[in-house]
């Protein structure tokens, strides 16, 4: 028979072996043998409950509160032990997958739209606002359509602003312009009021060079209507340029010749690079040129089957291609065709 | 048009500084492309909007001096120094000029010589280097003798090309004046529109801006009495066909003597981009650009020998055949049956309008001129023109249209400027055939028809006023102007041309900048949407998002290039092409037929640029049909691959090429990505592709293209790499018009889907196509995904066998399904396959 002392002796000697084994546990296995030695169903510190009740009645309290004391500190010094051995472990395997973040990311193949059609999408969403649809034409076209129902007779001087592809069949030529469609639309929605965007490849027959291609897109816009005036064709291309090149942008509208429209005029955009004063994009003028326009000639409403006496219009037309090159500050329009992928791929 | 500032003067005040009347011109329709100084200060801001050139003379250092004395230099035998007063001090300035040789070791001269003198420090062209090349003097030694200063050349002071001599200046030139002042000029450099080619001349420009501004217009007026006896005699005009010569007028001086033109005559020559030649042809290209009326100058004594000593008789006709002319330039030329020349009873002596004949040219020795204005019909003398390949300033404008009344007044002052510059005697009168007189339009607008075409209101007495500043003679009628055009000009039209053309003439005098920007006040007409435009661009959304790079290429290209697409061994197929009449190059020479090659093209360009390439272009085809006249021009789409499926990369060791199953794969997502159902992929055969890595895409039971890899023998007809070449070209023709505005979204499944996988063994050559529609078939509406996952092929199953593993997804939209279920659907599909296809199960 022990005394009390004794097993409160005991207790203490079991918490302190108990602590000490811990101290040597370094992993999760040796935690889960040392759990089984020192907090088991024949751990020392459970023998001395299984031996409570041989104890005198007036000892079972203090020795039972002693014995719970021992087993709680070695069980919360265990989870202690536990919390800390998985910190390191986690640690360390974080450490071990650390990467070079320097290294070079995968390349991943995106896809590109080309240069003009973005561009034309620009476009055709500002003026879609506005109130036009896109109506597209032919490209090889009738000279006809090309010049004489646009009031380009043969021979006419405007000829000479536009060289033009003949083709090997007489009075086929490759478009010079957008405007034919003009014709196509009015007559397909005469007398009904008009309002399209008409894009499109054109063609010239000009040398090429940095500053010029034989083909490029050309974007119109023509609206008929039955109140249609100058002052209208002012406010649209405002609005389109305003949303195109900022709403700070200046426009101007001044006199200029189109066979196809009277009055005619080219309207300017205040040069967005410079505001005005003058640099290499604008070739020091302050202003650029977007495009020709004018009021929808009445011979062309006529041709197109309205009355000029009672229908009106206008028509604008730019060059996209032109847009993309002060916008991006490209230098050679060559590159809009060659499809070089180190072009193509900036976009 | 060069327009020197200097010369618009004597017709027009002009009391504003350049970059406005720059601004003026421009806001009438004349564009200034750009304003040249040539001595005159620049524009005193910044923000002025025009391009200005050319060089400004500074005042202290660049004035008028007088040389005294021309002295031999003690050195050098070509170079000469000068006694110069610039009338503060007196210099030696050493000068290498041949027009001084003359007056070298003469002493002190009798009358001084008036020079441009440019003092040390003063900025100028270098007259040695070609082209414009800023300069500054500076002390130098040259040969021995201190150089300081010099004598400028017109090259130097950017005048004109000239470097020969100095610029000797008239004798009243006061010395010590800035040259600046005395001769400072600005030229604007002008783009006149066909409509204005009235404005092709100082007179019109100043006519323009005496509209815009307000100013009083002074024509030029003869002020030298003819005297002597009458033209009238002297020679007859005969006009054969009068609808392409409506006028032809003849005047006569007689005792001139062809000189050099005064130093303003040929300074304004010049700067208006004309070179000067003697006095008489001075006169006819001066009273040219002063009025826009060419003018041709005859030696009259060689027309009165030509016709055997009587007075001549000029004929104006078309050529009789095989004629041929020899023109001022030395050319002798073929005329074509349409041409029109001028000729007397002995031969021709000019083509029309054009240049003038080379024998009949005014000498050194003429002494008598007869002189021609005519009008002639524009649309002959361009066809003349661009046969003949001549562009002439006189052609230039008689192809444009000059009014038949300015070949009166052209003659009279040229008359007049002859006698003024080559000395002699006008004889009155003139010899004047018209026989085809113009018709100048009367048109009558009203305030509703300015209103309609403008969108505001301007008072009938305003557009009169406005009218009559461009010489307009007007009638106004309550609120109708009727408006007579006067004799200037030929672009007013009748009716509603007319009409048209007068509201511009109101406009640009009102000022485009003073109409105010609105909106359209109309509803927006019905739309009508371009569902196939739509749909287009939403398949280049898709290619985009699949990793393809779009192209757009030459649409004109030749047959030989679109043969690159078959083997050498295949003989192209006769096809019709859109040629072109005039090719640009002989690598464009008809219009695409394909848009294969054009996609071919674009890999092999940048064969060597990129491991991995991935294009597609979208656009039309021009295909000639017999039956039209225009061809057909369907949009097709090209998709063309090469090289690595992916990139390569550090930690990606096998590098895999694209092959067939990659384009196919494009190609269904591409179509899925439309919401297109119906679509379905069969073996096919095309010159173009590798036999057996070939198929038809269809789409709704239609072809829409074909695709596959390319053919050996076509891939080595191209400088491409050595991974296989895949591509495709499908008629959007077909696609897009079956794309749907809207399309139906199946539910999100609300019960769980039962997964396994069958594997099955089948003959090699049962293409997988077929099994799929078996397993399809079979599994109903609860199969509601099928995929195959693993092919094998080994000893274990067997030679001439393949193993095709398949993941199955059963699914019901009413309830979960049980095991007993997935098994009755799996027996199902298994009963079919071995009763269908012999397919046995593999364990």
């Amino acid at each position: 028979m022990t005394d009390e002392t004794d097993v409160l002796g005991q207790l203490e000697a079991i918490q302190a072996a108990g602590m000490q084994a811990l101290e040597a546990v370094q992993n999760e296995k040796d935690l889960q043998a040392w759990r089984v030695a020192h907090l088991g169903r024949s751990a020392p510190v459970m023998q001395v409950f299984s031996i409570m009740g041989k104890l005198p009645k007036e000892e079972r309290a203090q020795v039972g509160q002693r014995a719970n004391a021992a087993k709680g500190a070695l069980e919360a010094a265990a989870q202690q032990r536990e919390a800390a051995l998985r910190e390191a472990s986690l640690r360390q395997s974080l450490q071990s997958e650390r990467l070079d973040v320097t290294m070079p990311g995968r390349a991943f193949a995106r896809g590109r739209l080309h240069i003009v059609t973005q561009t034309l999408r620009e476009v055709v969403r500002i003026l879609g606002n506005l109130g036009f649809q896109v109506y597209r034409s032919p490209e090889v076209e009738s000279d006809e359509m090309n010049f004489q129902l646009l009031n380009i007779p043969p021979h006419h001087p405007a000829r000479d602003m536009q060289d033009t592809f003949h083709t090997t069949t007489p009075g086929v030529l490759l478009r010079t312009h957008t405007s034919p469609g003009q014709i196509h639309a009015m007559r397909e929605y005469a007398p009904d009021p008009v309002r399209v965007i008409l894009p499109g490849m054109v063609y010239r027959y000009e040398q090429v060079s940095a500053r010029s291609e034989t083909q490029f897109n050309q974007i119109e816009l023509l609206a008929v209507g039955k109140n249609i005036t100058l002052g209208d064709l002012k406010g649209t291309l405002t609005e389109f340029a305003r949303q195109l090149y900022g709403s700070s942008a200046r426009t101007r509208l001044r006199p200029s010749y189109f066979p196809f429209t009277e009055p005619s005029g080219e309207m300017d955009v205040e040069c967005f690079m410079c505001g005005g004063k003058g640099c290499q994009i604008c070739k020091q003028a302050g202003w650029l040129e977007i495009g020709g326009c004018g009021m929808v000639h009445p011979v062309v409403l006529q041709n197109g089957g309205y009355d000029p006496k009672v229908y009106s219009g206008f028509a604008a037309g730019m060059g996209l291609e032109r847009i993309a090159l002060l916008r991006h500050r490209i230098e050679d329009i060559r590159n809009f065709w060659a499809d070089d992928v180190r072009f193509l791929e900036q976009f | 048009m060069n327009i020197p500032l200097s010369w618009l003067k004597d017709y027009v005040d002009i009391d504003m500084p350049l970059e406005d009347l720059a601004g003026v011109l421009t806001m009438l329709g004349l564009e200034v492309d750009s304003v040249r100084l040539v001595g005159l200060p620049g524009p005193a801001h910044d923000e002025h909007g025009f391009k200005f050139t050319g060089i400004s003379w500074d005042r202290e250092k660049i004035v008028v001096a007088q040389i005294d004395e021309v002295m031999p230099h003690p050195n050098a035998d070509r170079l000469t120094l000068c006694k110069l007063q610039d009338g503060q001090r007196e210099h030696i300035v050493l000068t290498g000029a041949p027009n001084l040789y003359e007056f070298k070791g003469q002493g002190p001269l009798p009358k001084p010589l008036k020079v441009a003198y440019a003092k040390e420090g003063a900025t100028i062209y270098d007259g040695h280097q070609a082209g414009q090349v800023l300069t500054t003097l500076k002390r130098a030694k040259i040969r021995g003798v201190e150089s300081y200063s010099m004598v400028a050349s017109e090259k130097e002071l950017g005048i004109s090309e000239e470097h020969e001599g100095i610029i000797i200046l008239p004798d009243d030139a006061p010395t010590g004046m800035p040259l600046a002042d005395y001769m400072g000029d600005a030229v604007f450099e002008i783009s006149i529109t066909p409509n204005m080619i009235r404005n092709a001349s100082v007179l019109g420009v100043a006519r323009e801006v005496a509209a815009a501004t307000g100013k009083p217009l002074r024509k030029p007026q003869a002020s030298i009495a003819p005297t002597g006896e009458p033209v009238d005699g002297k020679a007859a005009i005969e006009i054969r066909t009068p609808e392409l010569n409506p006028r032809f007028v003849l005047g006569l001086v007689r005792g001139v003597e062809a000189r050099p033109s005064p130093y303003w005559v040929q300074t304004r020559l010049r700067l208006a981009g004309m070179r000067p030649i003697n006095s008489i042809v001075d006169a006819t290209n001066y009273v040219m650009l002063e009025l826009g009326q060419p003018l041709h100058a005859f030696d009259y004594d060689l027309l009165v020998q030509r016709a055997g000593g009587a007075a001549p008789t000029i004929i104006t006709r078309t050529v009789a055949p095989g004629e041929v002319l020899t023109t001022l330039d030395g050319v002798e030329r073929k005329l074509d049956d349409f041409t029109v020349v001028v000729a007397d009873t002995a031969g021709s002596l000019s083509i029309a309008g054009v240049m003038g004949g080379l024998e009949s040219e005014v000498t050194p020795a003429t002494r008598t001129i007869l002189l021609e204005g005519a009008s002639w019909n524009f649309i002959n003398i361009r066809k003349t023109s661009a046969a003949q390949k001549l562009n002439s300033e006189a052609a230039y404008r008689f192809a444009r249209g000059v009014h038949p009344a300015l070949a009166e007044d052209g003659v009279r002052l040229c008359l007049d400027r002859i006698a003024a510059w080559s000395g002699g005697e006008i004889a009155p009168g003139l010899v004047d055939n018209y026989p085809l007189p113009a018709n100048d339009p009367v048109v009558t607008i009203s305030e509703a028809d300015v209103r309609r075409a403008l969108g505001i209101t301007i008072p009938a007495a305003q557009i009169a006023e406005l009218l009559e500043r461009l010489e307009f003679r007007c009638e106004v009628q309550g609120e109708s102007v009727t408006a007579h055009t006067p004799p200037i000009r030929l672009d007013i039209g009748e009716g509603v041309t007319g009409q048209a053309d007068l509201i511009e003439e109101v406009a640009r005098l009102y000022g485009y900048n003073n109409v105010p920007a609105t909106l359209m006040a109309d509803g927006l007409p019905q739309q009508h949407r371009n569902r196939v435009v739509d749909a287009e661009e939403e398949l280049r959304d898709v290619l985009a998002q699949l990793g393809l790079m779009e192209a757009i290429t030459h649409r004109q290209t030749t047959p030989e290039r679109e043969a690159r697409a078959l083997p050498l061994s295949v003989a192209p197929q006769e096809v019709p092409y859109v040629r072109l009449l005039n090719p640009i190059s002989a690598d464009r020479t008809v219009m695409r037929r394909s848009l294969l090659v054009s996609a071919l093209e674009v890999l092999e360009r940048n064969a060597r640029l990129r491991e991995r390439l991935a294009f597609f272009e979208i656009g039309p085809v021009f295909l000639p049909d017999p039956e039209q006249t225009l061809p057909a021009e369907p949009q097709h789409l090209a998709i063309a691959l090469t090289g690595l499926r992916l990139e390569s990369h550090w930690d990606r060791p096998v590098k895999e090429n694209y092959d067939f199953y990659d384009l196919k794969g494009i190609l269904e997502e591409a179509m899925t990505g439309l919401h297109l159902t119906d679509v379905r992929v069969t073996p096919a055969e095309h010159p173009s592709f590798h036999p057996g890595k070939c198929a038809y895409l269809l789409v709704d039971g239609r072809v829409a293209g074909v695709f596959g890899e390319i053919h050996p023998l076509v891939k080595e007809r191209f400088a491409f790499g050595p991974a296989p070449v895949l591509a495709a070209e499908l008629d959007l023709n077909v696609v897009l018009p079956l794309v749907q505005e809207r399309f139906r979204v199946a539910p999100v499944p609300a019960f769980p889907p039962v997964l396994e996988d069958i594997a099955v063994i089948v003959d090699e050559d049962l293409p997988a196509g077929r099994l799929e529609e078996v397993i399809r078939q079979a599994g109903g509406k609860m199969l509601a995904g099928l995929r195959l996952f693993d092919v094998f092929r080994g000893p274990q199953i067997g030679e001439g066998k393949k193993s095709m593993a398949y993941g199955l997804t059963y699914q019901s939209s009413e309830r979960t399904l049980t095991d007993a279920d997935a098994a009755q659907i799996r027996q199902r599909i298994i009963r079919r396959l071995e009763q269908d296809l012999e397919a046995k199960l593999r364990s």
